[in-house]
């Protein structure tokens, strides 16, 4: 355990200064820490889960209180709660299954719609399922498992649950290191020959997408927006060359002149939020609106674990950080209109910008492309409605 | 620059040797001075909040998420309020990857000292085991270290004697900037363009000139003096430093005597190199108008990520809002009351109706009453302000009560737990603090206050209730004392408060500042002193031998001074005989010197007609006589004065060429030269050339009178 602690510790550390940027990066940190939070925490002969869903929750909420801005770290650990519950619910399933076989009167079909629907908001394919008395059935399952783990063999089910939980982060580890290329795979059905492409900012998965549809033979040209004043698309048009393609950099002023010759908006997000409103890098807002304007797709590009099942407009939720000035000013140079008394010049220096889910055309994640206002079904998916609020 | 190459075996030996070594720090916890009493006298200057947030943890914030493994603090004064402080942020973990290790030392009253004992400490435990970062614990920076110190070591390892790397800053070279934001007098480096040594070092009280050794000019090929750096008193040092500190025991100040030791005195021919860094932020608060500004500047965000809205070093981060008002959740704000931009509210405070809030930072757990207005004010915690009082730019610390209607007026400081009476007006600049002005100014008082802090309570709280039975100096239910200016300081005082810089005060500077323009353009640069240009880069180099020319323009100054302020002839003999030890001249040249200057003085007074000038003349040489009869002893030195006065007349002063001859008569008639001197002088000019026989020729009559005078002489000798 004191490792756990030393290594939560320098997390927090991390991202309290800072130190780690890029949703991808943090979030498979996150990840990887919930990881050996699960594989070291020491159950409790009762209520398994409930211990593991604190244990992760309190661990979690000291990792969003470091850097709240990063929305991700957020999501990995409501993902990971949630992979708790759906394990002690298919465990739940399969001990009342043998207690059916006892005779106890139960259908295990009634008792897993009765978990399905605990865990999930009703939906109208739940409700079609037509179990009606599922929500009069009690909800015990941790308590059953407990009655019924007195005569099965008591450390094997420890064992199981902590097992299926870490196969199931396991499986999330993969999703997010994956992500790229479950996303640039969609790409040749998104980008076709000779169309122009317009992106701001440097994004890791812009760029395999991009370079996906470059590997299938479609020829394309790439306008970069520069992204002001970190010029993170200098990075990516870089890269792009590097990867032999046709690329064109633009200030991000010369957006809207160029958006007529564009076919289609390609950004990486930050974070989508649940209303399908995407945060991204500074001056998306803008190429949004251009796009809208000009009626050209601004599609978003966004694995997973960036879907945050929060709304943008909860007081909770920090949309964005602001940066130091002198990425935008030479703080010598300026130094004397700083002057103490009542400084007259304010610098402002946001790092994102929220885009209204009414400006994106489309979101792909690693399922596929939806609609925005499809975002917050697939959130629906996976989180459970209890751990929102952390 | 001569650089020693080591053998490549011990070069290779040294990088596995530094690739072990753990980044370590010294951070001394203690200033040194004096400049935040009264405030200082019962908290040390790092635990003083910075937006809410104790000075010292932003130092060990950056130092740690800058690679620093392991930091030595040295505590001087309020040593057990310091380790205390460091023992509970580390029991909660701020700062994980940074060990803290702190060294107490209450006899210390200077950076040196501290220096020294730190060298004492560490040559019995050898903590210390490579290259350190010197830091004092009032930074506030956000600069990368690594490349820092791998350049340092790079640099270290090809040539042995660069001890030290210091960081400098750009920031505009007006001084009226230098002034309005950190209170810092000019400061003048002198830097190699290429190899970044630092060469010379200069901290101007008076204004804008410098003087430059021409050996340096001798040495360098190119020279970069530059006035628009700021020092940001970041340093990484070799142990050599240490070591040259214990050696030098009288080294006090780290730049005062540290640099000038090396820089001036060359010793063991050890250099310091500067290392600027760009768009980092890194200051010093220094005195209360840093500590303004800097705060002014971690709202801005320049400190970025050390802001009041990110929780750096376990502070509890605020919501940060429009216009850089940064705010905590629980803050209770009446609908009415306004907090505008550039501020921060902390934990638990209340602001009542009608309140306004501009520029100021206010603490946790803060009681402001209704239309209370606070501007450009720094409040600490657990103030309470009552109705309707008004407060600007002024320091309030923990634990004051400012009663209803008091104004706190520019400048103000209020130390810990103060009442101000009801309707009290507490006049501009000034200090207040229940603790009664220490008489000795000396830095040790903080120490002895320090020792006996157990008994500061008590003593505290009888004083308190002493002060309120008979009413004291803050009105009738006012408690604390008004701390006097002391003399001389005055001027400093409206340089170092949190008040912007008076209208006049600003006046002034302009002013001082065109009249240095003006004089640029009118003196032709007669002095070979470097007029310092905005970053001019000065390539030339200075005649050799001109220390005669620095020399005599020493003597002159001296003279006119000595002229103006009607100084005694034995003092200005004081004052010119060390001028010449310092510049090793010979008496002779000191003779030289003095009469050019008093010839000069002659010719400067205003005359209308060659009679007045030659009356001038005599008037001032049988006033100074004395001083130049000092140095004309033996004939020698007169026939220099002869001579020198000969040029004179050829070059610089051609008016009294007319006068030769009767001024030279004057000087004999004074004694100050003797018949001997003019003889031996006629003789030598004899073979000349006809140019040089002018004068020669004028006073021929004199030197013929002279003849014949020494003649009559020997004759009378004769008969007798």
């Amino acid at each position: 355990m004191p490792d756990v602690q030393s290594m939560v510790l320098e997390f927090v550390n991390k991202l309290r200064k800072r130190k780690i940027e890029g949703s991808q990066a943090t979030a498979r940190c996150t990840v990887e820490l919930l990881k050996s939070v699960v594989s070291h925490h020491r159950l409790p002969r009762a209520n398994q889960a409930s211990a593991l869903i604190d244990a992760v929750r309190g661990v979690g909420a000291q990792l969003v209180a470091a850097n709240p801005v990063e929305l991700a770290v957020g999501n990995v650990v409501r993902r990971v709660l949630h992979i708790i519950r759906e394990e002690d619910l298919s465990l739940a399933t399969a001990a009342v299954s043998e207690l059916d076989f006892n005779g106890e009167g139960m259908s295990a079909a009634v008792v897993a719609a009765a978990a399905r629907s605990t865990l999930r908001p009703p939906s109208l394919q739940t409700l079609l399922e037509g179990t009606t008395e599922s929500a009069t059935v009690p909800y015990t399952f941790s308590s059953g498992v407990d009655s019924e783990s007195k005569t099965a063999d008591k450390s094997s089910i420890t064992q199981k649950l902590k097992d299926d939980v870490r196969g199931g982060i396991d499986q999330l580890i993969k999703d997010i290191t994956d992500c790229h290329e479950q996303i640039a795979e969609q790409a040749i059905e998104h980008i076709h020959q000779n169309e122009v492409i317009l992106t701001l900012g440097n994004s890791r998965t812009v760029l395999e997408f991009l370079c996906a549809a470059k590997e299938k033979k479609r020829s394309f040209r790439v306008f970069v927006a520069e992204g002001a004043p970190r010029y993170q698309g200098h990075v990516l048009a870089k890269e792009l060359v590097a990867r032999g393609l046709q690329t064109t950099v633009i200030t991000d002023s010369a957006v809207f002149a160029m958006i007529s010759r564009v076919n289609m908006v390609i950004i990486g997000a930050h974070a989508v939020m649940a209303n399908g409103g995407v945060i991204g890098p500074v001056g998306v807002n803008m190429a949004a609106l251009a796009a809208k304007k000009h009626a050209v797709p601004f599609v978003v590009l966004a694995g997973s674990h960036k879907l945050c099942p929060l709304y943008p407009h909860n007081p909770e939720v920090l949309l964005n950080e602001l940066r130091s000035p002198c990425e935008l000013l030479d703080f010598g140079e300026f130094s004397d209109c700083l002057d103490s008394g009542s400084p007259l010049v304010q610098v402002v220096n946001p790092t994102f910008d929220y885009v209204p889910p009414s400006l994106v055309s489309l979101v792909i994640t690693d399922t596929g492309g939806h609609n925005p206002s499809y975002m917050y079904r697939l959130i629906a998916d996976y989180y459970s409605a209890d751990d929102l609020v952390m | 620059m001569g650089a020693q190459k080591k053998g490549g075996a011990r070069v290779s030996d040294d990088t596995e040797e530094q690739t072990r070594q753990r980044l370590q720090a010294i951070l001394l916890a203690d200033s040194f001075t004096t400049k935040f009493r009264p405030v200082t006298l019962e908290r040390p200057k790092v635990l003083l909040p910075l937006a809410n947030v104790p000075m010292i943890d932003y130092t060990l914030a950056w130092l740690e998420s800058a690679g620093i493994e392991e930091v030595f603090v040295f505590c001087c004064a309020h040593s057990t309020q310091i380790t205390d402080y460091l023992q509970t942020s580390s029991e909660q973990q701020s700062h994980p990857n940074l060990l803290v290790r702190t060294i107490e030392s209450h006899r210390s009253i200077s950076a040196g000292d501290a220096l020294r004992y730190i060298y004492e400490q560490q040559t019995e435990t050898s903590q210390i085991q490579g290259d350190f970062v010197l830091v004092s614990g009032d930074t506030v920076s956000n600069m990368p270290l690594a490349d820092l110190i791998r350049e340092h070591r790079e640099r270290k390892k090809k040539d042995e004697k660069a001890i030290m790397t210091m960081v400098i800053k750009k920031s505009k070279p007006s001084p009226m900037t230098r002034q309005s934001r950190l209170g810092t007098d000019e400061l003048f480096v002198a830097v190699d363009p290429v190899t970044k040594q630092l060469l010379h070092y200069e901290v101007d009280h008076v204004r804008g000139s410098v003087c430059l050794d021409k050996a340096l000019m001798e040495s360098n090929p190119s020279v970069m003096i530059c006035n628009d750096m700021q020092d940001c008193y970041i340093d990484v040092c070799s142990p050599e430093v240490l070591s040259l500190f214990e050696d030098n025991f009288d080294y006090q100040h780290l730049r005062r005597d540290f640099f000038k030791g090396v820089l001036g005195d060359d010793i063991m021919g050890y250099k310091i190199f500067t290392h600027e860094i760009g768009s980092s932020y890194a200051s010093r608060v220094d005195n209360f108008r840093s500590y303004d500004t800097v705060s002014k500047d971690i709202i801005q965000r320049w400190t970025y990520p050390y802001v009041p809205d990110v929780n750096f070093s376990g502070n509890r981060p605020l919501k940060v809002g429009r216009q850089g008002v940064y705010k905590a959740s629980d803050v209770v704000q009446s609908r009415s009351a306004d907090v505008g931009a550039c501020s921060v509210v902390g934990y638990g405070t209340k602001i009542g109706n009608g309140g306004r809030v501009l520029n100021s930072v206010i603490g946790n757990g803060c009681c402001i009453g209704a239309d209370v207005v606070i501007e450009g004010s720094y409040v600490w915690d657990n103030v309470v302000i009552e109705d309707g009082c008004e407060i600007r730019n002024a320091i309030v610390c923990d634990g004051v009560r400012i009663r209803a209607g008091a104004v706190l007026q520019p400048g103000v400081v209020l130390s810990f737990k103060v009442v101000v009476g009801r309707g009290f007006v507490v006049p501009a600049y000034s200090k207040v603090s229940l603790l009664q002005q220490p008489m000795k100014e000396d830095s040790d008082e903080e120490l002895e206050y320090a020792d006996s802090s157990s008994g500061t309570a008590d003593r505290l709280s009888g004083l308190s209730l002493e002060m309120e039975s008979k009413g004291s100096e803050l009105g009738p239910d006012g408690v604390g004392y008004i701390w006097e200016v002391c003399e001389g300081a005055h001027d400093e005082e409206w340089k170092h408060s949190v008040a912007p810089i008076p209208e006049d005060k600003l006046a002034e500077i302009i002013q001082a500042m065109e009249d240095d323009d003006t004089e640029d353009e009118i003196v032709p640069r007669k002095s070979e002193e470097l007029k310092s240009d905005v970053d001019s880069v000065n390539t030339d180099v200075n005649d050799p031998g001109d220390d005669y020319g620095y020399f005599e323009r020493e003597v002159e100054g001296t003279f006119l001074r000595a002229v103006e302020e009607g100084i005694k002839v034995e003092l200005g003999i004081l004052e010119i005989n060390s001028l010449r030890l310092s510049y090793n001249m010979e008496s002779a040249d000191c003779a030289g010197a003095i009469f050019y200057a008093m010839m000069k003085l002659a010719v400067d007074t205003p005359h209308s007609s060659l009679r007045e000038l030659s009356e001038n003349a005599s008037s001032i040489i049988a006033k100074w006589k004395g001083l130049l009869g000092n140095y004309v002893k033996h004939t020698d030195e007169q026939i220099e004065v002869i001579m020198k006065f000969e040029e004179m007349c050829q070059e610089t002063a051609r008016e009294l060429s007319p006068l030769f001859a009767q001024i030279l008569q004057v000087l004999y008639d004074k004694e100050v030269v003797q018949e001997d001197a003019i003889l031996r002088w006629a003789e030598e000019k004899a073979g000349a050339d006809e140019a040089d026989k002018v004068y020669l020729q004028q006073c021929e009559a004199f030197i013929q009178w002279l003849k014949e005078a020494s003649e009559e002489e020997d004759e009378e000798e004769e008969e007798d």
